[in-house]
């Protein structure tokens, strides 16, 4: 049986990062709620951008991944589900993060799950997530979850049985929103790469529409 | 097979020695470049059109006019002609006279352009230039094959009764390649009229040329042009060579890490790895262009990209006499080597009159 995936970038640097740690919480959480529902087995993996840096600035000068990039961008794109971490700088996600998807084709990620998340160093910034990373997967017409996760450095301390905004709560419920999508999800979505060629239109039909138009 | 030499030109600063060579110096060097193709051997000189520093050749015809008048053989080609912005109708008289002057010896390669500025200097908008693709160039196809035309589209004013001049040199066109980077949609076009695709290869991992390759060849058979072995492939190639491969290495660096295009990316041995770019010495380019027709097939052209990046014409004409001495020879004999019959030869004006007549006959006799 095909296992659902679920993908987890995390744009974090330090070693080790909150971000990726925000990153593996998302990830084992929604690997066992998307267990629960279904008899698939669910495979996760976790990308570090941090690892792919240089890689991605090549792209950006080249107009082409290195092999390691062009897998993890495969990954992504295939992926059943995926969760996206940046660290928030300078009020928004990070560089990397943002060039990190400036580098996968605008149409790859049409109709995939997503579960955005952040981490900063104070909770003043955790509506970027709302301002900066919604509006960014919007536009690449991704299902974005409703509940996004920001965890600033305070809420690493503070337990789940808290007030209404403890991190393991919310880790919890976009956890659940991001499973209960990717359960629904029927296979690898086809790619809608701009070199797929199969879906070349014939060319007679290329000049009628012209002449039609 | 045809081997040749194809140009960007380029106004680039020597990175060595930091100069930049006047406009004038580049254009009077990129006619040096194509005089020395022809005298190493050489089948084909192809040029760029641009219309935007840093680049000069902004009139392909004036310059391949000089260069016909001054050769015996070598074919004038471009790389490319801009089909989206260019009248397809001023397209059409310049490369007909192009092959009056020439003898025949011209051909020409469509391209799209792919900055966005140039298409409004030239009255168009860019978002529409797949669709100026095709039908600006239903159109050129038409000027060169029908002799009084009546034509209505949507980009171009209307003709009636219109007669592109001078015709075509013996009623038969220049031999048109389609040249694309990434556009499945160019490889359809070709593939439908029976023309040429060139793969420019040169900057991209082949895999993905591969895959608008193989397209191209199913596509063209299947409109009924022949085979797919038989579909006309044109390839790119950049190479620079020293009898030493690390002495070719050691002076290409400097040009290759400030280079446009790729410069300022990934090291010399990353894009040698990822692309068709060899540094080295001749037998590493023999062994690398030779496995271009394990990867695509069988094929009719293949261009060099040899003078881009500031390199100055000196080493340049040194890296055209190693091509034309030591490699293209080899090439020649090697790509030879188990070519199944039917596979063509690369596209010539004497061919093609003579495939017409021999058309004509056969319908006379039937």
């Amino acid at each position: 049986m095909k296992p659902l995936t679920i993908v987890a970038v995390s744009a974090g640097l330090g070693v080790p990062s909150s971000t990726r740690l925000l990153a593996d919480r998302l990830a084992e959480a929604t690997r066992q709620r998307a267990a629960d529902g279904t008899a698939r087995p669910v495979e996760v993996r976790v990308i570090e951008l941090r690892d792919l840096a240089t890689d991605i600035a090549h792209n950006m000068v080249t107009g082409f991944p290195s092999p390691a990039l062009g897998e993890a961008i495969e990954a992504v794109t295939a992926a059943d589900g995926l969760i996206a971490v940046t660290p928030i700088f300078t009020a928004s996600y990070s560089g990397l993060f943002k060039s990190f998807f400036d580098v996968i084709d605008h149409t790859a990620l049409t109709g995939k799950p997503v579960l955005i998340a952040a981490t900063g160093g104070t909770a003043r910034h955790s509506l970027a997530l709302e301002h900066a990373l919604r509006p960014l997967f919007a536009y690449l017409r991704a299902m974005v979850v409703p509940t996004a996760v920001y965890a600033a450095s305070e809420d690493w301390g503070t337990g789940g049985s808290g007030p209404g905004g403890a991190l393991t709560e919310r880790v919890e419920r976009a956890a659940e929103e991001l499973a209960g999508l990717v359960r629904g999800s029927t296979g690898t979505p086809a790619t809608h790469g701009a070199d797929d060629l199969d879906d070349v239109v014939p060319f007679a039909e290329q000049l009628a529409a012209l002449r039609a138009g | 097979m045809q081997f040749g030499i194809f140009t960007v030109g380029d106004v680039t600063t020597d990175p060595t020695t930091g100069r930049t060579p006047t406009e004038h110096e580049r254009i009077k060097a990129m006619l040096a470049i194509a005089l020395k193709a022809e005298e190493v051997g050489l089948d084909v000189f192809a040029t760029g059109e641009h219309h935007n520093p840093p680049f000069v050749p902004s009139s392909p015809t004036t310059m391949l006019g000089y260069i016909a008048a001054r050769t015996e053989r070598l074919i004038l080609s471009t790389s490319t002609t801009l089909i989206t912005t260019n009248d397809p109708v001023k397209i059409a008289e310049d490369f007909a006279m192009l092959q009056h002057i020439a003898d025949g010896r011209v051909d020409v390669m469509m391209g799209r352009g792919n900055t966005g500025p140039v298409y409004p200097w030239f009255g168009q908008d860019i978002r529409q230039g797949i669709p100026l693709a095709i039908e600006n160039y239903a159109l050129l196809h038409k000027l060169w094959r029908e002799d009084v035309v009546d034509w209505e589209g949507k980009f171009r004013t209307p003709l009636q009764g219109f007669t592109a001049t001078p015709r075509p040199l013996d009623g038969v066109p220049p031999f048109v390649w389609h040249g694309s980077i990434r556009s499945p949609e160019i490889a359809e076009q070709a593939a439908y009229y029976g023309d040429g695709f060139f793969a420019n290869n040169i900057f991209w991992p082949k895999h993905h040329f591969q895959r608008l390759i193989r397209l191209y060849r199913h596509r063209y058979a299947q409109y009924g042009h022949g085979t797919p072995e038989q579909a006309m492939v044109g390839l790119g190639g950049q190479v620079f060579m020293r009898k030493n491969s690390q002495d070719a290495v050691r002076e290409f660096r400097p040009y290759f890490d400030n280079a446009p295009v790729y410069g300022h990316g990934p090291s010399l041995e990353e894009f040698t790895e990822q692309t068709p770019l060899t540094v080295g010495s001749p037998q590493q380019v023999i062994e690398k262009t030779l496995e271009f027709r394990d990867y695509f097939g069988d094929y009719q052209r293949q261009l060099f990209l040899m003078d881009h990046a500031g390199l100055p014409l000196k080493t340049v004409l040194e890296q055209l006499d190693m091509l034309g001495e030591e490699v293209v020879p080899v090439l020649r004999k090697e790509f030879a080597k188990n070519r199944p019959a039917e596979v063509p030869e690369g596209p010539t004006h004497a061919a093609r009159v003579a495939a017409r007549d021999a058309a004509a006959l056969e319908e006379v006799a039937e």
